[in-house]
């Protein structure tokens, strides 16, 4: 402690320069000092104190150039100081929280439905299957470059995500998949992860399939009559049971459940592109090898209870689009989900959108999620089954639950719902600028589409944009200005467009997806598989016990259709097209950031999510030749209230509806055995009916 | 403070300038007179001072600390930065350098041979190795909803422990979940890849066979709950059904190929018991039909099988006392073996693992015709120090030699347990046996204070714990009725599911109930010729086969009897150390079970082997890791250890890519298995 105080000693004489004089004056300061201080003690002590103020002197010397040292070293001293502190208050908070008994005694966390459910004696009884969406499943390594040491059965897609900062290019390198097969290229292997880990946390704390299962737990559910179908999402839907067995894995597994578990009928609950995927497997299970899985026509009917679709996408989805065309969509695509703000930057955003794009554009599953239907479903230049929403109306009706002003807001809402009556037209899902989104269809310029799109574009090689491949860079600068000069696409010509723009990839995932309806279901043309998980041209299996529900949720603005612009710079580096972000509309217009949004979950638009249930499906339909019952059950989109309560219990939103209080409930009673009746048949929120009477499709 | 520090700096300035004055003594009346007016001004400046460094003082202490913990962080930090920058080949470099060139793993070998996958593969975990997460718990458990309780960091064992063992354990009646609580296997391949972090046990073979292009796909883990007896697995979790629907999937998604089964330790016995059940009719069978076995498996490559049980699994019931295959002991050997806490550790842990039903399919088969009489046994005359002395040179061989003959009179293997050296030690006829099984047990013994620690053991008396004592030994046979003795409920809830004798006739209809189906001696192998048995051990490391036990000293909470540590073999070489006679093995199972069925029992068409199987021994030589860098080793031969060594992995490697035993060179034996196996006399 003495050393510290002549420290402080030392330094409050700092700027003195000449050491003899000061060196004598500090002495005798001291001694001074010394002699104050001990004014009052014996005096025997005073000789040796002097002795030892002298002795000080040369002490002193030393100590000044300790001192020079010191003082360099004071900023890391705080730092490290700062550390340290900061360091010991975070253990000590840790410790705290740890030692707190698990629920505080003021504080009690609402019941779980699982556990109200187990208590009213609602138990286990149907297994259940779950059926994961895009991206959502984690992938893991099994055989890589030399870049990959080490990461033999980690995670590459899920987890922690931690390789794509330490080794970006290697990590894209390794999630491709190849250009010319969609199947895994030379050298390298990913694989799904398999189990109910594969899809329960997405990262460490986002939830996909947590909650659900915690709660199916609650009353009893437990591995063997629990299944997470886990897939590679990236594959198109047929070529995962052609390399991995996918499909034929999960015919297994579910006749094992129906076996063991006392011939109790296996209920599905697929999310997002899964739905897609399991209509896929309903074809595939019953038709004949070597195409199908060799099941019979009875095996849906014999095997399963319920579909419980979860927010499906089974018209596709707009985003999807954006997503291919430039690689700009939100959550449900892709790589944005991870990290937004790296990619919306412009330092980095170039490179980063272009390695997002290749890597996306291998993979084929996304083309099933283009939309279907063509212009029949989603509306032609001037013509929209959804026209006249308004878009203030979702959000007037989330203020007015949290009783915000509602006078101002009502009125509001009054007027802008007439004048976008006459704007939006969802129809044309790109548009490039903005007046061509709203210009009556006659002032539109007249290019003959299929002379452009179906012609041979011209192309050119430049050398330098070799490293980052996307097809973009094999058109020309004249080809991507006749594109953009066509102005508007609806979507029925965005599948030209897209052929256009990215011809290789929709030539080898057209042989996979089809995006059309049927007019002879008959036609001996759809036992192909490229058929199956288009509800517009596939049929129900027969299985009139067979129940189908929609469940998604409402009430947050969807992207339904884009502005778009061409991108300033001429570089190869980058993205012709963009969406025109400076495109906005009134305030309470739909149009927001170069983007028209309509009700929804977020990702998947209600008449892509609610039309099949509302009315392909309803009743006995030529998709549905059995009369296979269907439910429609939207789920209200209610913030979070708070921040304790995380992603909310009430949320609508594409994958937080998995953690939706409501939608267990169904959920948990349909498995324990009720019927869509018993849980109270349909439950709309939306325009969904109204919109599906509007569509002029043959049923 | 500032305030002083202009006034300092005004002075210094002052100095400065009088510098050119040159007058030293001058400068110095400058200085005092400065010194003096500032005395005169602020004494009370001064007070605060040193007030101020005062309270500097008291921080100071909380500073450094501080500041040490920051330094300590920022370096810990800065270090698994620098770790985590390295190339992950850089331990490798390093290993190379110094022990130098690595052999290539056998996956990258045998890549480069042109191997690659052809049958799927079944691997079979033994007991502990699984993973087990909480599916439903106790409101103490809360939290932890799918977390492993078993397997992983255990961090909970050490956090709850009371807990713990209430959600590990089973119920004591049935056998099976106690209300409220479900604890199931895990999973996948995870389930027993890593047992816990760093600590490999399939692992190192995934990731060979993954070389040659095996994947999920092509690779199944039969994970199983290991607490329960083999047909409750299928009662209450329908895992023998998974595992049939599973290997039928994988046989059918790859072309037919026939699948090759890799069981580990109790896994051996989990599917011989599985063979019998998958082909047996439906309720208690799966409904496979005669020839289900035939079409869909190609080998079976048991490794460390402990076919006729294994000495340590009787210790274990009886004292808790085993070592690394029983139970808890695996966790933290140091902290049970504390005698402050062992008190009521070990009581808890016997309370627990007598609950596993799965822990009696281990207790020795055969009884005395297999693990020998009071005075005979199969391996007497083993020397441990044999094989090492071949390598010596031949006169400390001769000379050692004459020493073992008389130590060949006197292990006596046969008597698994006996209290005392004399016991253990003394002729047949000398020992004075008082039978204990009528012996009245007494009076109950619990007191109200150990309660709420169960075992069997406060239902004895002094006198029944005594009668067991004064019995002296017992063979495989009557340790049998010892156990029974000693723990009556445990037995009855074990003998309906498990076995121990040797059949007399296996077409009795009697054995075709499930009991019998994990014993090699009363269950015939199914009508399959095509098959191939391979058993798979380590030997060379000396491994318990008898006990010499003493009575705990008396207090009612104990466990009664305990190892007596103090007994040790004369020489240095002795097969008796610490109270236990060890003999050839691979640290856990003696080679006497591990070989016998292969290299004797199912040698050729015998009874139990109806159709001929063909049957090879693969034995590999345990050579200690040379350096630490080598982790557990490339050539380990001890019980788990042996599933990270090369040549069996090659071995494996090879036939899962295709080839048959003959392929691999047949028999492959460095112990007496052979000469052991002919003294058994067991008609076949």
């Amino acid at each position: 402690m003495g050393s510290v105080l002549r420290l402080r000693k030392l330094c409050y004489v700092e700027p003195v320069k000449f050491q003899s004089f000061e060196s004598i004056k500090n002495a005798e300061k001291q001694q001074q000092q010394q002699q104050q201080q001990e004014e009052r003690t014996v005096s025997e002590v005073e000789n040796a104190v002097q002795k030892n103020g002298r002795d000080d002197d040369e002490d002193t010397k030393k100590k000044k150039e300790g001192k020079k040292k010191m003082k360099e070293w004071r900023c890391i001293d705080s730092c490290c100081w700062v550390i340290g502190c900061l360091c010991t208050v975070w253990w000590l908070l840790v410790f705290l929280y740890y030692s707190l008994p698990a629920a505080l005694p003021g504080f009690q966390p609402p019941e779980s439905p699982g556990a109200r459910l187990g208590r009213e004696g609602v138990r286990a009884l149907h297994p259940v299957v779950l059926v994961p969406g895009i991206s959502t499943g984690g992938l893991e390594l099994w055989e890589g470059k030399p870049c990959t040491e080490g990461l033999f059965r980690k995670r590459l897609w899920g987890g922690s995500f931690t390789e794509i900062l330490k080794r970006p290019l290697c990590w894209l390198e390794h999630l491709s998949l190849d250009n010319e097969t969609g199947l895994d290229p030379p050298g390298i292997r990913v694989r799904a992860v398999p189990g109910l880990v594969a899809a329960d946390y997405f990262a460490p704390g986002y939830f996909v399939w947590a909650v659900l299962i915690q709660n199916l737990a609650k009353i009893g559910y437990e591995e063997k009559n629990m299944h997470m179908a886990a897939y590679d999402w990236r594959l198109s839907f047929q070529n995962t049971e052609t390399r991995d067995q996918a499909l034929s894995r999960l015919k297994s597994t579910i006749e094992l459940m129906y076996l063991t578990n006392g011939r109790k009928k296996v209920v599905v609950v697929p999310h997002s592109m899964g739905v897609l995927y399991f209509l896929h497997f309903l074809k595939w299970v019953e038709l004949p090898p070597p195409m199908g899985g060799g099941g019979g026509p009875g095996w849906c009917a014999t095997h399963i209870k319920a579909i419980m679709n979860i927010g499906p996408p089974f018209l596709g989805v707009p985003k999807a689009v954006s997503n291919i065309l430039s690689s700009e969509a939100k959550d449900v695509a892709v790589i944005r989900s991870m990290d937004p703000g790296v990619l919306d930057s412009e330092i980095l955003g170039l490179q980063t959108l272009e390695h997002a794009m290749r890597v996306a554009r291998t993979w084929d599953s996304i083309i099933s999620l283009v939309p279907k239907g063509g212009e029949t479903i989603w509306g032609d230049l001037d013509w929209s089954p959804e026209e006249g929403h308004g878009c203030s109306l979702a959000k007037r009706r989330t203020l007015q639950s949290s009783g915000n002003n509602k006078n101002s807001n009502h009125t509001n809402g009054k007027r802008t719902f007439s004048a976008m009556k006459d704007l939006a037209k969802y129809g044309r899902i790109i548009s490039f600028g903005k007046e061509a989104s709203y210009i009556p269809s006659s002032q539109l310029p007249s290019v003959d589409l299929k002379e452009l799109l179906l012609g041979k574009p011209s192309t050119i090689s430049n050398s330098t944009c070799q490293e980052v491949w996307t097809e973009y860079n094999e058109l020309s600068r004249e080809s991507i200005r006749d594109v953009a000069d066509n102005k508007v696409y609806t979507s029925q010509t965005l599948l030209d467009l897209l052929r256009f723009v990215a011809p290789k990839m929709m030539k080898r995932a057209e042989a996979h997806f089809s995006h059309g309806i049927a007019d002879d279901l008959n036609d001996p043309k759809y036992n192909h598989y490229k058929y199956w998980s288009n509800p517009l041209e596939m049929r129900l299996p027969g299985a009139p016990d067979m129940e189908i529900y929609c469940l998604y949720g409402v009430g947050i603005p969807t992207e339904r259709s884009y502005v778009y612009k061409m991108s300033p710079t001429g570089k190869c580096k980058s993205i012709p097209f963009r969406i025109d972000s400076t495109a906005e509309g009134y305030e309470d217009s739909c149009l927001k950031g170069g983007v028209y949004f309509v009700d929804g979950d977020e990702s998947v638009p209600v008449l892509s999510s609610g039309f099949m249930c509302a009315r392909g499906w309803r009743g006995k339909t030529r998709f549905n030749p059995s009369g296979a019952t269907t439910y429609v059950r939207e789920y209200q989109h209610r913030p979070p209230a708070s921040l304790l309560e995380g992603r909310g219990s009430a949320s609508g939103a594409h994958v937080d509806i998995m953690g939706n209080v409501a939608f267990i409930e169904d959920v948990l009673r349909v498995a324990a055995g009720a019927t869509g009746e018993e849980i109270g048949g349909d439950r709309i929120y939306s325009d969904i009916m109204r919109m599906s009477e509007r569509i002029n499709i043959q049923l | 403070m500032p305030l002083t520090q202009r006034k300092k700096g005004a002075e210094a300035d002052k100095a400065a300038s009088d510098k050119a004055a040159s007058s030293e003594e001058k400068i110095v009346q400058d200085g005092s007179e400065d010194e003096d007016r500032k005395k005169k001004e602020s004494p009370a400046g001064k007070k605060k001072k040193k007030e101020r460094g005062g309270e500097k003082g008291k921080w100071s202490c909380l500073d450094s600390c501080c500041w040490f913990v920051g330094c300590v962080c920022t370096v810990w930090w800065l270090l698994l930065f620098l770790y985590n920058a390295m190339p992950s080949s850089f331990p490798q470099y390093v290993t190379e350098a110094i022990t130098g060139p690595l052999p290539d793993p056998p996956g990258v070998k045998l890549k480069k041979e042109g191997l690659t996958a052809k049958h799927p593969v079944v691997f079979v975990p033994g007991i502990v190795t699984g993973g087990l997460e909480l599916w439903e718990g106790h409101e103490c458990a809360e939290g932890l909803f799918r977390k492993r309780l078993w397997g992983g960091t255990f961090g909970e064992a050490y956090k709850r422990p009371l807990c713990w063992v209430e959600h590990m354990s089973l119920d004591n009646e049935t056998g099976l979940d106690p209300p409220g609580i479900r604890l199931r296997p895990v999973t996948g391949l995870v389930a027993a890849d890593y047992f816990m972090p760093g600590y490999f046990v399939w692992a190192v073979l995934i990731a060979n066979l993954a070389r040659i292009g095996y994947e999920e796909k092509t690779m199944y883990m039969a994970a199983y709950d290991w607490r329960l007896s083999f047909q409750n697995t299928e009662v209450r979790d329908q895992t023998l059904s998974r595992i049939k629907s599973h290997i039928e999937m994988m046989v059918a998604t790859n072309g037919g190929k026939k699948a090759v089964v890799i069981p580990h330790s109790m896994g051996v016995l989990y599917f011989l018991h599985f063979m019998k059940w998958v082909e047996a009719p439906a309720p208690m069978g799966g409904g496979g039909g005669p020839d289900w076995c035939s079409k869909h498996i190609k080998a079976i490559m048991n490794i460390g099988g402990p076919f006729l049980g294994v000495p340590k699994a009787v210790s274990g019931l009886f004292s808790a006392e085993a070592k690394d295959i029983a139970v808890a002991r695996a966790i933290a050997p140091g902290f049970l073996g504390n005698d402050i806490f062992r008190v009521q550790t070990l009581q808890r842990v016997m309370k627990m693992s007598r609950t596993w039903d799965s822990t009696m399919s281990m207790i020795p088969k055969g009884g005395e015709t297999i693990w020998g009489g009071l005075d005979w046994s199969p391996e007497e005359g083993y020397l441990p120090s044999k094989r090492r002395q071949i390598m010596n040179d031949s006169q400390v061989s001769s000379e050692s030699g004459t020493n073992s003959s008389s130590s060949r009179a006197r292990v006596n293997y046969g008597r698994i347990i006996s209290f005392g050296k004399d016991a253990a030690e003394s002729p047949s006829s000398e020992i004075e046996m008082i039978d204990f099984r009528d012996a009245v047990k007494g009076r109950n013994l619990a007191n109200t204070t150990c309660r709420d620690v169960w075992t069997e053991y406060h239902d004895m008396g002094i006198e029944g714990i005594r009668a067991v004592a004064e019995h002296r030994v017992y063979t495989a046979e009557t340790v049998l009725d010892l156990l029974q003795f000693v723990a009556p409920k445990m037995m009855a809830r074990g003998s309906a599911h498990f076995s121990y004798g040797i059949a007399d006739d296996l077409d009795d209809p009697k054995y075709e109930h499930y009991k019998y189906w994990s014993n090699p001696l009363e269950t015939k192998l199914p009508s399959a010729s095509d098959i191939e048995i391979f058993s798979m051990y380590g030997v060379g490391i000396p491994t318990e086969r008898a006990y010499i036990y003493k009575m705990s000293p008396s207090a009612e909470c104990f466990i009664p009897f305990q190892i007596d540590t103090s007994f040790e073999g004369e020489d240095e070489d002795s097969c008796l150390k610490d109270g236990v006679f060890t003999v050839e093995g691979d640290e856990t199972v003696p080679v006497l079970s591990a070989g016998f069925m292969c290299a004797k029992g199912w040698r050729g068409k015998t009874r139990f082997n109806p159709s001929g199987i063909r049957t090879y021994v693969r034995e590999y030589d345990h050579a200690p890791p040379a350096n630490l860098l080598e982790g557990r080793g490339t050539q380990s031969g001890s019980h788990v250890d042996v599933m990270g060594n090369f040549a069996l992995i090659e071995d494996i490697i090879r036939v899962a890519a295709g080839a048959t035993g003959e392929d691999l060179g047949g028999d492959q034996v460095y112990s007496d298995i052979f000469k052991w196996s002919e003294k058994i006399n067991l008609a076949l």
